[in-house]
């Protein structure tokens, strides 16, 4: 057993140091969907813009040519005006149609693969990186994290765009109009622009804090819910909810500090229009003194300043939106950008052949990151078809082997072979095909125990999982249950006992068929009568496999072929029960000599 | 419980409803707000009245008489600037009202669903799945009150639109008659936007929920996906139903695509409509070319906010979908039960009695069947029965997590029913067979909140063998654990329950095979601790008062520990009495406890 101290080192990436535009390029990388049709989209998203401008041209062209016309009203040329806007309108319409569509599509195409790569990279990752992020905060980068990218994607990012094309035309067309006039208008913009990026900064750490706090009441709001059994017997409700209380509390002061940026940024603009505006008609005025404006140019100049503020007004509330949308779009691409140390070579890998596998320890030092050795220089050899039982204290390094050997880690030195093949080296397939790990804790997925079973052979029949089950000697306690094969396990499995969910992990394993299986304190809930028809069984079915078990019970180490004593990280002993237990003095001997006190008590 | 909610369909007024709750609640922060959004709504349509006025007042003259005041310049910055200052404070006060409002209804909700999650009784907790009472408590909350968020703005929106049309018929009725049209048509076309998006959108969120439930169950069983080797398996099956999100998504955009660009549309389509009948009408006389400019330009303004009504409505059926999955947890009854009693203040060790006692999950498979035996003071008593004999059931039984079917459980002579909250955890402490971690400290999760000295949570962690990894950790007692203890090793997470439980000073305490992950070694330690320590008095915090003890047990160190044996078998007891005699007189028992002997004896005989 290993006692890992929680250690630095080997912790999920929050892809907090990614840039915003590199966070929408990696983005795009890892969701090529997204780059289909860009350029027309685009396109269409220019045209539908121009949506906006259609009717304000269309009533100024009706007031100086149709209403004031020097002729008098002029009801043909409004008309045909009227025509042409409507025309224009609906041109516009359908270009917005198509972009939306086109943009629906993309995005959630693009998304669906995103959360799925990102899913599937969880668990390419090491044991020990998984471990170190709360399930609540994995699971919102998989859902709610890509639901809040998809809004900014469907809403956000191109308008955003065709926003500053706006922007950009607008400021021409005032330079043609009057560069004086332009410069006071980018003056008034100018304390707004400027503080962009300072509200960028703010807002990107404001939300960096909501997004932990949400982690957070996740986990708040989990510990009622999973530990509902824990919190009633030891009467800690009011405790309980105090800390849910806590957690709720600084969740909210965290979005609403952020949405005080928000705000901030956005009541800015407003105040920059209104002195832009201002400014227009004051130094319009003064121009006008020198000669180089009439009354028309600046009402002229006013209407297209509203074409400038439109889309600037639009461009912040996007930006700032678009902070908690790209801080979320990292923390999706964190995932896939933490690297899956344990590297599958894939299907061009090594492919274990098919009978008993030998194992090799070569010089194998392991140390969790952070942490001193738990392994020191392993080297040792497992012969084909053999029964070895690993025993020693807790902290010894017994489960780090366990692990080591059915790569759930690699070793920081040496390496590990099976059949001569450092496992580095072999397809992921084959040697989960091959090798089985059947850990102390048997999670049980809320399904029924068919279904359960069949994680160790997708397509095993139920006359084959009854098969294994009187194979295992464990029939009965099958026939036992309400619903048989059929009975619903429950959330993880917690409608059984511990003992029972163990029994199913184990027939699980039975049937995956393995050339190698590794037991870790496999058994260790079951009633001893139970334990020891089981390890009968095993024993007869393993005759033509590998398998090391790793026992707290020395009755274990008892029948083993051989036994392989673990202290301190190395291995001091090995050799057959009745050898070892002779060693006066040996840590063996010591840990046979409590094991039979205990059990002579009676 | 959630599918009844979601087959009953939405409607805008079920959304109202849930909306109408947010204002009762928060009526000071919604005033605001809305104050908020009408001053913003009243200072745009004014933004147009200090154009015209700069143009009529200071432009126009300016330029006839190539004169101007500094006066009037300064009233041009003065007006333009007093409209656009408290127009700002109109957005800060109706987005951060909005913001405040939306934060806080998501956190009383909040707070109601936990609180029935720590009330209602452990039956309900068994009925309901762990990632539908997660999403409840978050994701559906969320979205309950997510139109809080564009209420005030769609609020404001109405009070410009009525200024607006106010205008409009002070200019011109018939042009007003006309432009008013866009308002029915806007509506209409909205609640066809609902009709047709609304199940979409319900669609979609239970989609959401099934996701997530999906990931949360592979993470947590990313041990059997890895060693499995299951990886393909499990992507494929989270990408189905990913996929499924992702065409319901489509579906709703391409009706949003449909509908988005009619919206906008339909007020521009107005003021053409409205230019065609103001140009007719001028040229007859019967209007001023200056009204048709003023309703085209009051249409054009209120032609964007009128869609913020639009965004309100989208959000009404995610909401009242979300709403009604929080409220049924918030109505779930059935809470458990207390009574009036209480026990004496005692140090020394209660007496259990359980009597006649039946329960069963299901009513085909009863578990217990008629289970009578005791605990005197002081004593100790093991439950020894075969895996999945009734043992850890009676367990939860003794602590009062369920009440059972018949019979009855005695705790000092008080029927556990009759004692007030708060009694038996303080007299009766559970180590289960699995230990939950508290996302805390070593300390919190030892003490659990309760004010203990440090030595005596040292004294605890020795008695449990615990000291001597948790004085290696980092920050020792401080060291902060993470989400349910996952790096701690089985045996660590065991031994700190078991502290946990001996830090209370209980007068019953439980051990439900807690030790199971445990080494023999360190078991045998633990064991020698917990009987030494009991009635030592010796201020470690731990047995002091000769506690009373009930120990589901296997291994026979831990039976010897015994003063009397209770031998279940399939829901009835089958033989009582101390180790030895049951020993003699029951095969049954000697060879469930004997197994390990009885095969290294055979073992041994065959080499």
């Amino acid at each position: 057993m290993s006692s890992t101290a929680p250690t630095a080192g080997t912790r999920m990436d929050t892809g907090e140091d990614i840039g915003a535009i590199a966070t929408i390029r990696l983005g795009m990388q890892y969701s090529p969907e997204l780059r289909e049709g860009l350029r027309v989209t685009l396109l269409l998203a220019v045209i539908a813009s121009c949506g906006q401008i259609v009717v304000p041209i269309a009533v100024q062209q009706t007031l100086d040519r149709g209403l004031n016309a020097p002729g008098g009203p002029r009801l043909d040329f409004v008309l045909w005006m009227g025509v042409l806007a409507a025309l224009a309108i609906a041109v516009t319409s359908w270009a917005s149609y198509a972009m939306t569509r086109r943009l629906f599509t993309t995005s959630e195409r693009g998304l669906a693969t995103l959360r799925t790569k990102a899913f599937r990279h969880v668990h390419d990752l090491p044991l020990l990186t998984q471990n170190t992020e709360r399930r609540g905060a994995l699971v919102s980068r998989v859902t709610t994290d890509v639901d809040q990218v998809s809004q900014f994607l469907v809403f956000g990012g191109l308008i955003f765009v065709v926003s500053i094309g706006q922007m950009l035309v607008a400021t021409v067309l005032m330079l043609v109009y009057s560069w004086q006039l332009a410069a006071v208008v980018w003056l008034a913009f100018a304390p707004l622009f400027l503080s962009i990026r300072w509200f960028q900064k703010k807002l990107s750490a404001a939300y960096t804090v909501v997004r932990h706090q949400v982690g957070v009441l996740l986990g708040a709001i989990s510990e009622p819910v999973v530990g509902a059994a824990v919190v009633r017997s030891n009467g800690v409700e009011a405790r309980t909810q105090a800390r849910i209380d806590t957690a709720i509390q600084d969740w909210q002061d965290a979005y609403i500090h952020a949405q005080k940026f928000t705000v901030t940024s956005f009541s800015l603009g407003g105040l920059s229009a209104g002195l832009a505006n201002a400014g227009v008609i004051v130094i319009g005025v003064l121009l006008g003194f020198t000669g180089d404006m009439t009354p028309g140019k600046v009402l002229a100049f006013a209407f297209l300043v509203t074409l400038f503020v439109g889309p600037v007004q639009m461009g912040t509330q996007i930006l700032t939106d678009a902070q908690n949308a790209i801080s979320s779009w990292r923390r999706v691409l964190g995932i896939l950008e933490t690297p899956a140390d344990l590297v599958d070579p894939g299907p061009d890998g090594e492919q274990l052949p098919r009978g008993a596998i030998d194992v090799r320890f070569a010089d194998v030092t392991f140390s969790y990151p952070g942490g001193p050795p738990v392994l020191r220089d392993v080297d040792l050899t497992i012969g084909a078809g053999t029964r070895v039982a690993i025993v020693g204290e807790t902290g010894s390094g017994k489960s780090t082997f366990a692990k080591l050997l059915t790569r759930l880690m690699d070793p920081g030195d040496g390496a590990v072979l099976l059949d001569g093949v450092d496992v580095r080296r072999i397809d992921a397939r084959s040697l989960r095909r091959s090798v089985v790990l059947v850990p102390q804790e048997g999670f049980l997925f809320d399904d029924t125990v068919a279904a359960n079973v069949r994680y160790g052979k997708l397509d095993a029949t139920e006359d084959e999982i009854l098969a294994s089950a009187v194979e295992l000697g464990i029939d009965d306690w099958l026939s036992g249950l309400p619903r048989g094969l059929h009975t619903a396990v429950g959330q993880r499995g917690e409608s059984l006992s511990a003992g029972e969910r163990q029994l199913v992990a184990l027939l699980r394993a039975h049937l995956a068929d393995p050339d190698l299986l590794v037991l870790d304190e496999a058994t260790s809930a079951v009633d001893p009568a139970l334990e020891m028809q089981i390890g009968r069984a095993l024993e007869r079915l393993m005759q033509s496999r590998t398998s090391v078990t790793i026992a707290h019970r020395l009755s274990t180490a008892e029948s083993a072929d051989e036994v392989i004593v673990v202290d301190k990280g190395r291995v001091v002993q090995r050799g057959p029960h009745g050898e070892l237990v002779t060693q006066a003095g040996s840590v063996y001997a010591g840990l046979h000599a409590s094991w039979v006190a205990q059990h002579s008590r009676a | 419980m959630g599918k009844d909610a979601e087959l009953r369909g939405t409607t805008t007024l079920d959304g109202f409803r849930v909306l109408w709750v947010a204002i009762r609640r928060e009526p000071r922060v919604f005033t605001v707000a809305t104050l908020g959004a009408v001053l913003f709504g009243v200072l745009t349509v004014a933004d147009a009245w200090v154009l015209g006025w700069s143009t009529q007042h200071v432009l126009i003259p300016a330029f006839e008489t190539g004169e101007v005041g500094t006066d009037m310049l300064v009233w041009v910055v003065a007006l333009f600037m007093a409209v656009a200052i408290l127009r700002a404070v109109g957005i800060v006060a109706r987005r951060l009202g909005g913001g405040i409002m939306y934060y806080r209804m998501q956190s009383h909700t909040r707070r109601g669903v936990t609180r029935q999650y720590l009330s209602l009784p452990m039956e309900w907790h068994q009925r309901h799945p762990t990632g539908q009472l997660l999403s409840n408590a978050y994701s559906d909350v969320e979205a309950a009150w997510a139109p809080i968020m564009p209420l005030p703005m769609a609020l404001g929106t109405i009070v410009m639109m009525v200024i607006a049309v106010a205008q409009m018929f002070v200019a011109d009725v018939v042009m007003a008659l006309v432009g008013l049209l866009v308002f029915p048509a806007v509506v209409v076309a909205n609640l066809l936007y609902q009709h047709y998006s609304s199940p979409l959108m319900t669609r979609a969120q239970g989609l959401r929920a099934e996701v997530s439930e999906i990931a949360h169950e592979s993470f947590d069983g990313a041990m059997v996906v890895k060693t499995l080797g299951r990886e393909v398996e499990e992507t494929d099956r989270f990408r189905a139903k990913a996929h499924e999100l992702r065409d319901v998504n489509v579906r709703a955009g391409r009706i949003r695509a449909i509908f988005d660009p009619a919206l906008a549309s339909l007020p521009n389509l107005g003021v053409l409509v409205v230019l065609a009948v103001g140009v007719a009408r001028v040229a007859s006389g019967a209007t001023e070319p200056g009204d048709v400019v003023t309703i085209a330009y009051l249409l054009t303004i209120v032609a964007f906010p009128i869609r913020a009504i639009g965004w309100l409505l989208g959000e009404f059926p995610r909401s009242v979908v979300g709403y009604r999955r929080a409220k049924a947890v918030l109505d779930a009854r059935g809470s458990m039960e207390y009574g009036q009693d209480a026990l004496p203040a005692s140090a020394a060790g209660a007496l259990l009695e359980v009597d006649g006692l039946h329960y069963a999950y299901d009513p085909d498979t009863p578990l217990l069947r008629g289970v009578t035996f005791d605990v005197q003071p002081g004593r100790t008593v093991a439950l020894v029965g075969a895996t999945a004999s009734g043992k850890s059931t009676l367990t939860s039984l003794m602590t009062r997590l369920v009440d059972p079917d018949g019979g009855a459980i005695r705790l000092d002579g008080h029927d556990l029913r009759g004692l007030r909250r708060g009694e038996l955890p303080r007299d009766v402490a559970l180590v289960p067979q699995t230990a939950f971690m508290f996302d805390d400290t070593v300390r919190g999760n030892v003490t659990l909140g309760a004010d203990v000295p440090d030595e005596e949570v040292w004294g605890a962690l020795r008695t449990a063998q615990a000291d001597g990894f948790v004085a290696a950790l980092p920050d020792g007692l401080d060291t902060r654990l993470g989400e349910r203890g996952t790096s701690l090793s089985g045996g660590q997470r065991q031994r700190l329950s078991l502290a946990r439980a001996l830090v209370r000073r209980p007068r019953l305490l439980i051990l439900d095979d807690a030790t199971s992950a445990v080494d023999p070694e360190v078991e045998a330690r633990i064991l020698a601790s917990l009987r030494d320590g009991r009635g030592d008095g010796d201020g470690d915090g731990v047995g002091d008062g000769d506690a009373s003890l009930v120990v589901v047990a296997y291994r026979k160190a831990t039976i010897s520990l015994a003063d009397e044996v209770v031998h279940l078998d399939e829901g009835r007891i089958v033989g009582r009495g101390t180790h030895a005699e049951l020993l003699a007189t029951s095969p049954a028992y000697a060879q469930l406890v004997n197994a390990y002997e009885t095969d290294a004896a055979e073992e041994g005989s065959t080499r």
